[in-house]
């Protein structure tokens, strides 16, 4: 295993959440935040819906390493969405010399066909590609100091990272099962984290609560939980528990309504104090899932609701925010409680295990 | 099958947005000629809790109605007695209702392996039902889901116990993925590769072509021969079962066409919501399917429009310059306001698109509950939003819409 001075052992982080809890921005902005003071990093889009470049305004991503932005102190961030079937006729030309005959094959539906037939295939190639950006090297130095994927989302990526299982039940033996087997060398690994993204919402919260136990039954790292899109309470202290009890009434506001001289009066008022007492149970019922969020018992941030369309400010934003995050968890490992350690099966991992296989 | 039909939605800025007719889904769901409504939109808008709300409606309207669910949140399963997956209906308590409600949680595996006993004898079942590829097929082929869905459906439907049926379709991205999976899954697996790959297990190789034996050369070098073989033995044991899927599915389909079926397209007020509604729509016209309408789930209407976006923002800071007694609360509540106002308008905004492109379709917002749905209650206050009277709001604004007209 690489003895490295980086403050945090993580090479690769994997980002996933329920659909809807905007795990893509999460990951874009942890790409920036870990290319920031000169990073290189590679962001990698596994479901082929070109959110990266939607998010970066870029044009659609081809299957080959692109900048997207950069940072400061010369980091930058490249994006790759890899295409499935591009990643199988490289995989035919590197393990049988067969780009050509696989390019036929296309022509004939073949390729399509073998991935319809072994689901599994589909997330081999995709974590096998990810696994060589992470191992890869030139001139003795590697080519990215962090991988950041976006991930399937929670229900399916056990299943995704799980590829050895998977595949072990369709294909016993053959190239793929060993190709494999080194992925998972690496995605066990200490350099690995699959961080959860979550919004403060019962399904989210659920799903991130199944997939922690799901990862942890198939001993994959586990990183942080992403509190996504998380508001404040416009609210002043004491109307805001009035409002969440919903006795707040119109007369509540009046007085200090009155030197604004509005239409409506009391009518007013009284639809005033109705969107306060919904605002603030909203934001009530959102803070106490917070409760449960803890209790998940991983290292947690929470990221600002951002107003206005996602660009690239706002990612900074949102990068800025991670930064910290990451420094905090850095000094954590320097400590000796670095992530994976958290995870209880990281103390009995034999050494053998670790990334050096691939 | 064709091709999704996508058809040109020109924007056309320069006239006003249409507006978009009113969708009577109590009027649906009480007429006893509706035999099946299904619930269809992108993935995480709402469908599993309006196909729930809707069939609790309908039990309070008199009606003996069961619900398709797919993937419903736990809690609200809890509150629907869902705890156990037997893949048959359960009767829901619902005190007071004249009519029925039962609900269901969609077992896919045991779905597809019920069809298998019912077509095989017992020993070619079990052949069947402990060879690894349809294992691999049953519970993770993508389709599978959908497929099982329809054919759960269709189940129900030919029972004949229940006036009326709710069907959530599954969580996929695509809405339209409910619609294709089936001829996608009849054709694969009727699909001359298949059946081809299955020969060159079985009956050697002499009608094979050369290319062909390259193929399923490379096939089982990427895959391994083990599945060659266990594709091959599943195939040969389907070969008896029934005369092929891909008629199976598309017999399944065309229930879908009946008259007695409508379709309810389900979307948050965001961007890809909508558009996938809009896909969706368009599909079911080229399929001459019938589409009740639009439902927009979680939109945020105003709890008054006398006050603008920036004079509610004027307004707080007034308030707080003068400083009256619970200026500060009183200015907050402004800012709640104005905040509302504008997501409000930016909802309305895209709704107003969404009715350009399909203005004969008829829509329904649904205002967001402060919390999840996950009870009775819940489903209940949101069956009073999909099925009340369009115009019997707090601010006289229809239910077709989350701001008046002229605002917009």
């Amino acid at each position: 295993m690489q003895v490295s001075s980086d403050p945090s052992p993580v090479r690769l982080h994997v980002v996933t959440g329920k659909g809807g809890t905007g795990k893509t921005t999460v990951a874009a902005a942890l790409a920036l935040a870990l290319a920031a003071d000169g990073g290189h990093v590679l962001l990698v889009e596994t479901e082929g819906r070109q959110g990266i470049a939607q998010l970066f305004d870029t044009p659609p991503l081809p299957y080959e390493e692109r900048r997207v932005a950069v940072a400061r102190g010369g980091g930058e961030v490249k994006a790759l969405a890899i295409d499935v079937e591009e990643a199988l006729l490289d995989y035919l030309d590197m393990f049988y010399n067969l780009r050509r005959a696989g390019r036929a094959l296309r022509k004939m539906g073949a390729i399509d066909f073998a991935t319809a037939i072994a689901p599994g295939l589909r997330d081999v190639l995709l974590t096998g590609k990810i696994k060589e950006s992470v191992t890869r090297r030139h001139d003795g130095h590697r080519v990215y100091d962090a991988v950041v994927v976006d991930a399937p989302p929670t229900g399916r990526i056990t299943r995704f990272l799980g590829v050895t299982a998977e595949m072990a039940q369709l294909a016993r033996s053959g190239p793929i099962k060993t190709q494999s087997d080194g992925v998972m060398a690496v995605l066990r690994s200490s350099q690995t984290a699959v961080h959860l993204v979550t919004l403060l919402e019962d399904m989210p919260v659920q799903e991130t609560a199944d997939a922690i136990a799901e990862l942890t039954e198939a001993k994959l790292p586990i990183g942080s939980v992403f509190v996504n899109m998380v508001t404040d309470p416009v609210l002043p202290l004491d109307g805001l528990d009035r409002a969440v009890e919903g006795t707040l009434s119109g007369a509540d506001l009046a007085p200090g309504l009155a030197p604004a001289h509005l239409p409506g009066g009391d009518e007013l008022a009284e639809a005033l104090a109705v969107e306060a007492i919904e605002h603030a149970q909203r934001w009530a019922s959102q803070d106490e899932l917070r409760e449960e969020v803890e209790a998940l018992g991983r290292p947690t941030v929470e990221l600002p609701l951002l107003a206005g369309p996602m660009d690239l400010g706002c990612l900074f934003e949102l990068a800025g925010r991670l930064e910290e995050h990451l420094r905090a968890e850095a000094e954590g490992a320097d400590r000796g409680v670095s992530i994976a350690a958290r995870n209880e099966r990281g103390a009995e991992r034999p050494a053998g295990a670790t990334g050096s296989t691939a | 099958m064709s091709a999704p039909a996508e058809q040109p939605r020109s924007a056309k800025p320069s006239r006003p947005a249409p507006v978009a007719p009113a969708m009577d889904l109590e009027a649906l769901i009480e007429d006893p000629a509706t035999r099946i409504v299904v619930c269809c939109g992108a993935g995480g808008v709402g469908k599993t809790t309006t196909s729930a709300a809707l069939a609790l409606a309908a039990a309070e309207a008199g009606r003996t109605v069961v619900v398709l669910t797919i993937d419903p949140a736990r809690r609200l399963a809890q509150s629907l007695g869902l705890e156990e997956l037997d893949n048959e209906p359960r009767r829901v308590d619902v005190p007071e209702a004249p009519g029925e409600l039962h609900a269901m949680m969609l077992d896919m595996k045991r779905t597809f392996d019920d069809i298998v006993v019912a077509h095989s004898t017992p020993d070619r079942a079990r052949q069947i039902l402990e060879n690894p590829f349809y294992q691999s097929l049953s519970s993770s082929f993508s389709g599978t889901q959908e497929y099982m869905a329809m054919e759960k459906l269709g189940q129900l439907r030919a029972s004949d116990q229940w006036d009326l049926i709710i069907v959530d379709t599954p969580p996929s991205r695509s809405a339209l993925d409910f619609l294709d999976a089936p001829n996608k899954m009849g054709r694969f697996l009727d699909g001359t590769m298949i059946r081809l790959l299955a020969g060159s297990g079985r009956a050697g190789l002499k009608f094979a072509s050369a290319g062909f034996m390259f193929f399923s050369k490379i096939i089982s070098k990427i895959l391994g021969g083990q599945l060659l073989r266990d594709i091959s033995a599943f195939v040969a044991a389907l070969d008896t079962m029934f005369g092929g899927f891909r008629e199976r599915a598309t017999a399944t389909y065309e229930l879908l066409r009946r008259p007695g079926t409508w379709f309810v397209v389900v979307a948050t007020p965001e961007p890809d919501a909508l558009r996938e509604a809009s896909y969706f729509v368009d599909r079911l016209s080229a399929e001459g399917m019938p589409l009740a309408g639009l439902v927009v789930n979680r939109t945020h209407p105003p709890a008054t429009t006398l006050l603008s976006a920036t004079r509610a923002e004027g307004a707080a800071e007034r308030v707080i310059e003068a400083d009256a007694e619970g200026a500060d609360l009183a200015a907050a509540a402004l800012r709640v306001h104005a905040e509302r106002m504008i997501q409000a308008a930016r909802e309305q905004h895209l709704a107003d698109r969404f009715t350009s492109a399909h203005p004969e379709v008829a829509v329904r917002t649904v205002p967001a509950a402060a919390g999840d749905v996950h009870d009775l209650d819940g489903l209940r206050v949101m069956a009073e939003e999909l099925t009340g009277p369009d115009d019997d709001t707090p601010t006289g604004t229809p239910r077709t819409r989350i701001l008046p007209a002229r605002r917009a």
